[in-house]
């Protein structure tokens, strides 16, 4: 573990991921305290006299909104959707591969058969539109969205925990708990997941990068996440009309979402190249 | 040989059929009734009925699918809500513009990620090498529509140097691509720097190193075939990426392809057109799966014909 902190606090590179993660996380948790106006209050003095939105100044730090709302106050809500749902929606991914994976990687046969026919039959999808097609289908809310995005992320943790237990079932110390007698369940629960966790650890982090990106995508799409909820996504979608004349409203909601998944990239990637055995002691 | 191609085919099949299972799952579950929809609300109940029947929707489920499958084998793909136009004579219209958008998102990924990845690899362990990862990585965790509408603002709004979306000449294609390419230049740049630092790390490299040849001759004439070759034989597994890249960065830049279309029919909760586009996305899909794994024993003979 302590390899570990060592890996990621010594790297530049991943202590400024761990950073931009720790100050949103604390952005969504006091966003009330924090955003400098309530998200959905209409400044009468927050557009001009033409009715376009301001921007940037000393009132509203990173100007308003087509409504004359203050976009720092929205976007400080707004990083509240995207965790909610990259935690919900990447968590219940990770559940769904994980038990999947670990489920056709120890009992192989025609259930794990079944089970890695349908994960390539759902690698064929386009990620995004299968998940238009749901969330067309399905009125969308927070939760459907995150549902919706958890139902297209499953799949590649799946294949990879798949892999891995494929290989440690067949190793010598698996065999000896199924000599002294252990039955299926205690093996998978005692001695083949806690063999899987720097690898799920690793595709947990890297998942909320694609989580975020999906939700962002999805919201400027329409079919995301609603307003007037305020998600990074959907406040590009309702002020991209504006685009031409107003850029910031494009522009820090944009940098807010890849600065967000790109910190998860990184971080999940100094953590794959710490977790990795055959890694170690590489040079970088 | 031959079994690996005919299992990798029948593999392909049944992926296919998987897909139209799927989708069909899809159309059924949409709450709205499309006999209401194609009625209008003051229709007779004789009317409906008689719809309902025209549209075999009378049938048991199984009976329906095998209908569906039917249809599909023939190009059909259903009508759109709206448009009442056929799915598949909307889509034939937009596929060439979205083929020639990926087309040049290919050309520049490539160009842009093998050339950064090549870079970087000759730089190891230097910050050159250290600022291209990180660049890499900011790529691949960009939103495409934030990337595209500000390309579009600063190279067409501020500059001019493009057009403000549209389609029609090269210059069109420019920025479209651009969006698209860069996602996958961010990734070529990572496996070509991979790829790269392998190949170096052979024997044969270190023998032409000690014949005194140069670190530019080393490096073109010597490793980059052997590199880049898989790497480029990846191309076909991209059309999954292009193809959602294709809804975003067609609808910012109002290029008429089949994403453009994909993105109008969710404005409308046309659901026809967003399965018929999700269907033909799957199958381009597989068929560049398909095309990676035949091409790829061939490129590079260390991948044998496994499995």
């Amino acid at each position: 573990m302590s390899h570990l902190r060592d890996r990621i606090l010594g790297d530049r590179v991943a202590l400024f991921g761990l950073t931009v993660i720790a100050v949103t996380v604390l952005a969504a948790l006091f966003a009330e305290r924090l955003a400098p106006y309530p998200p959905d209050r209409q400044f009468f003095d927050g557009l001009t006299l033409e009715g376009a939105p301001l921007p940037p100044n000393g009132r509203f730090w990173l100007g308003t909104d087509l409504l004359g709302r203050d976009l720092l106050s929205r976007l400080i809500f707004g990083a509240r959707t995207s965790l909610i749902i990259g935690i919900v929606a990447n968590g219940a991914a990770v559940a769904i591969g994980a038990l999947l994976g670990i489920t056709a990687g120890y009992l192989r046969g025609w259930i794990g058969t079944a089970i890695m026919r349908f994960t390539d039959l759902m690698m064929a999808f386009p990620a995004l539109l299968l998940a238009i097609a749901l969330a067309a289908i399905f009125s969308p809310s927070l939760w459907i969205v995150a549902l919706v995005i958890a139902m297209v992320n499953w799949v590649q943790i799946a294949r990879v925990v798949y892999t891995e237990t494929t290989s440690l079932a067949e190793r010598e110390f698996i065999e000896a708990a199924r000599a002294i007698g252990a039955g299926p369940f205690r093996i998978l629960l005692q001695h083949v997941l806690p063999h899987l966790l720097p690898t799920l650890l690793v595709w947990a982090t890297l998942g909320v990068a694609t989580t975020v990106l999906l939700e962002a995508t999805l919201s400027y799409l329409g079919v995301g996440v609603r307003p007037p909820t305020p998600s990074w996504g959907n406040i590009i979608f309702e002020n991209q009309t504006y685009f031409a004349t107003a850029p910031w409203l494009v522009f820090f909601p944009g940098v807010a979402i890849l600065l967000l998944a790109l910190s998860f990239n990184l971080v999940g990637d100094t953590l794959r190249d710490a977790l990795d055995p055959t890694q170690r002691g590489r040079e970088p | 040989m031959i079994g690996y191609i005919a299992r990798r085919l029948g593999q392909a099949v049944f992926i296919l059929i998987g897909i139209s299972l799927v989708t069909y799952v899809l159309v059924y579950l949409i709450p709205a009734d499309p006999v209401r929809q194609i009625a209008g609300r003051s229709a007779t109940p004789e009317t409906v009925e008689s719809i309902r029947r025209q549209l075999g929707l009378d049938l048991p489920l199984w009976q329906q699918y095998l209908r569906y499958l039917g249809d599909l084998l023939q190009g059909d793909l259903g009508r759109s809500y709206i448009q009442k136009t056929e799915v598949a004579t909307l889509i034939a219209s937009r596929l060439p513009a979205t083929l020639e958008l990926m087309a040049g998102a290919i050309l520049l990924e490539l160009l842009i990620g093998l050339s950064a990845g090549i870079y970087a690899a000759s730089r190891r362990g230097r910050p050159a090498d250290r600022a291209i990862m990180v660049a890499s990585f900011a790529a691949v965790s960009a939103p495409q529509f934030v990337v595209g509408i500000l390309l579009l603002y600063v190279f067409a709004v501020q500059l001019g140097w493009f057009p403000i979306g549209g389609y029609g000449t090269l210059w069109h294609l420019v920025l479209p691509a651009l969006t698209l390419g860069l996602l996958g230049g961010g990734w070529y740049a990572r496996m070509m720097r991979s790829a790269m630092i392998e190949v170096l790390r052979q024997d044969y490299i270190v023998t032409a190193r000690a014949k005194g040849a140069g670190r530019f001759r080393i490096l073109f004439v010597h490793a980059l075939r052997n590199a880049a070759l898989p790497v480029v034989a990846m191309v076909g597994l991209d059309i999954g990426i292009f193809m959602s890249g294709a809804v975003v960065v067609e609808s910012v830049y109002g290029w008429p392809g089949i994403g453009q279309l994909a993105w109008q029919a969710i404005q409308r909760v046309d659901i026809p057109i967003i399965v018929g586009v999700t269907i033909v996305a799957a199958v381009a899909i597989v068929l560049g799966n398909l095309l990676a794994d035949l091409v790829a024993p061939f490129i590079d003979p260390r991948i044998k014909f496994r499995r």
